[in-house]
């Protein structure tokens, strides 16, 4: 299905507004990934698209070119997992996953055939007569999104699926899902505010901030091209690298460093594993302290710009804190990016 | 040492209190089984005075049963739609509604009675009608139904489950009796159960309120004992045991288990 959003705001009473006007495009079968910090309006984007809040006057949602914008939640066929999953507790696993099929008044039979065939493309045919209270958190994640998607929506919506569960199982039900996601073939929005998140399940991510799209692209693109310092910051941490641009040329603290391009009046920026330590590099800093991650160390540099910047070292012979080094960034690792107002 | 002294203390003193409760009442059942209680229970174990109670009083329990089950109907079509209303939108409002509601509680039954008869007493259909008495055990036992539902509806995340069955489809009649209902059960059975106990036991309300041709059994239990035999009136203390203990200890069970919901 394609989504169409025109013009969508919120002011909740008393003024507060949690969404700007926003127009977004989401095309049929693909994820989109709403990204964004607590309060940036993610969340509330998602439940005017579901149809659990109305937007301001002006707002237009369609579905397929139907206009859905004045449709309750219950005519808009959308499958919705929620965070807390809201799973009935009064019933069985196949209680919950037939529940909205049961809404549609489908014959048993057939109903009994559908939910067979969701529990199975989920893996759940262990669970089925079980009470929900009797399941893990990535057991109910699962059943939550069968349960979405057996009554076959025409989209569906999750709220940070994801985040009620422990960091270690996170990263594996995210692979899952992202797989399930792609199985179903379905048109998909995806709240949350974790970036690993959104890159390993979206097609498209658009990140949010203060109540509007700051930019929506794939992940790639985002993360290559960020046309903000907000979604640089946000989409891979980049650092600033604060100092004075002149021409193509880059002024900090430890040396002077070649931009590809001219951008006066623009604000740099790098990502920690697009410094290297090279002995002949134009930048000098100071090792400030140094952390063993594993496939990498993570070295605190001072000196070089006037905040202190990460680098990541994937070497043997790790310099030690107190060493003085000399850093090199390549020109077209170093973004310019206009000065964000708000960050700024 | 000191500890278990203490104890010690702690268990004469609740079986004292104990005793001193139950003494009395056990006379009483004893006196109501004695042939006669002049004489002693040497005088024989006898079911007469209870028969008796019955010939004279089965009108009265039935009475109270019909009283009591239409209050709990009532109880439950107004008290869980509103005690659903009332945890569905927290806030001053739903406060100050919840209060007014558990006026009765604080309004003494006689108050409460005093005030219905002045409002209906003129109407005579009405006032010699059993659903007279209905009004007033109603006004008294909705707050302990709405109370014990929104008790458990507080609970559990309510609102992200109905929107969840929304998203499926549901209307919202469906998801008043598909969610709301089945998930407020405990809160509801602990309520029913409460009801139906307080309007069995109800009498200062009813005394003011009931007609010679329509007595509940607590007031033919002041009636008997104001003018039957010691026997009788002790054999109906037996009957009304017989009826309120189990119905107290259900009560018990079922307001356990909603606070297990609670907490």
């Amino acid at each position: 299905m394609t989504l169409t959003l025109r013009n969508i705001a919120k002011t909740f009473a008393g003024g507060t507004r949690a969404l700007l006007p926003t127009d977004l495009e989401i095309n049929k079968g693909e994820i989109v990934s709403l990204l964004g910090p607590s309060g940036c309006g993610k969340s509330t984007l998602l439940r005017i698209i579901a149809g659990l809040e109305t937007a301001d006057p002006g707002a237009a949602i369609h579905f397929d070119g139907e206009d859905v914008t004045a449709q309750p939640v219950e005519s808009r066929k959308v499958g919705m997992v929620f965070q807390s999953y809201a799973l009935f507790p009064n019933m069985s696993v196949r209680g919950n996953i037939a529940y909205g099929l049961k809404m549609q008044k489908l014959p048993k039979s057939e109903i009994k055939a559908r939910v067979d065939e969701v529990v199975t493309l989920c893996q759940l045919e262990k669970y089925v007569s079980q009470p929900i209270a009797s399941l893990s958190g990535g057991q109910r994640q699962r059943v939550a999104l069968a349960r979405a998607f057996a009554p076959r929506p025409r989209l569906l919506l999750l709220d940070e699926p994801l985040s009620a569960l422990d960091a270690a199982l996170r990263t594996q039900l995210r692979d899952e899902l992202a797989q399930l996601l792609r199985n179903f073939g379905i048109t998909a929005i995806f709240v949350t505010h974790d970036q690993n998140e959104a890159m390993a399940i979206a097609d498209r991510v658009a990140v949010m901030s203060h109540g509007k799209v700051a930019q929506i692209g794939t992940p790639e693109a985002l993360y290559r091209n960020p046309d903000t310092a907000f979604v640089a910051r946000f989409v891979g941490d980049a650092q600033p690298l604060v100092g004075r641009i002149e021409g193509n040329m880059l002024y900090l603290q430890g040396g002077k460093l070649p931009l590809s391009r001219a951008a006066e009046g623009h604000q740099a920026f790098v990502r920690a594993e697009d410094i290297r330590l090279e002995p002949r590099g134009p930048l000098c800093a100071k090792v400030e302290a140094v952390t063993f991650l594993g496939a990498h160390y993570r070295i605190a540099l001072t000196g070089a710009a006037k905040e202190t910047l990460f680098a990541l070292y994937g070497g043997l012979n790790a310099p030690s804190p107190g060493d003085t080094v000399r850093l090199a960034i390549a020109p077209q690792s170093i973004l310019t990016l206009p000065v964000d107002k708000e960050v700024a | 040492m000191l500890k278990s002294n203490t104890k010690l203390l702690q268990l004469s003193v609740t079986l004292a209190a104990c005793a001193f409760l139950f003494v009395p009442t056990l006379q009483s059942v004893l006196a109501g089984v004695t042939a006669n209680y002049f004489r002693g229970v040497s005088s024989g174990l006898t079911l007469k005075w209870v028969g008796q109670v019955w010939e004279l009083y089965a009108g009265s329990i039935f009475l109270s049963i019909q009283i009591a089950l239409a209050c709990l109907a009532a109880t439950l079509i107004i008290g869980v739609p509103a005690a659903y209303a009332l945890a569905r939108n927290p806030g001053r409002m739903s406060r100050v509604l919840e209060e007014f509601i558990s006026l009765p509680l604080a309004v003494p039954g006689l108050a409460l009675a005093l005030a219905l008869l002045q409002l209906y007493g003129t109407n005579h259909g009405f006032r010699t009608h059993w659903s007279f008495i209905l009004v007033g055990h109603v006004l008294y036992t909705l707050p302990f139904m709405v109370r014990s539902v929104m008790s458990v509806l507080a609970a559990i995340d309510l609102k992200t489950l109905e929107e969840g069955a929304a998203s499926l489809g549901a209307s919202p009649q469906r998801r008043f009796f598909d969610i709301v209902v089945p998930n407020a059960l405990p809160g509801i059975l602990a309520g029913a159960l409460t009801v139906v106990t307080l309007s069995i036991g109800e009498f200062n309300l009813t005394w003011m309120l009931h007609t010679p041709h329509l007595k509940t059994l607590p007031v033919g239990l002041a009636d008997s004992y104001a003018s039957m035999r010691l026997e009788v009136a002790s054999a109906y203390t037996l009957v009304f045991f017989v009826m309120i203990v189990p119905l107290l200890l259900a009560m018990q069970w079922a307001s356990a288990r909603a606070q297990r919901i609670t907490q």
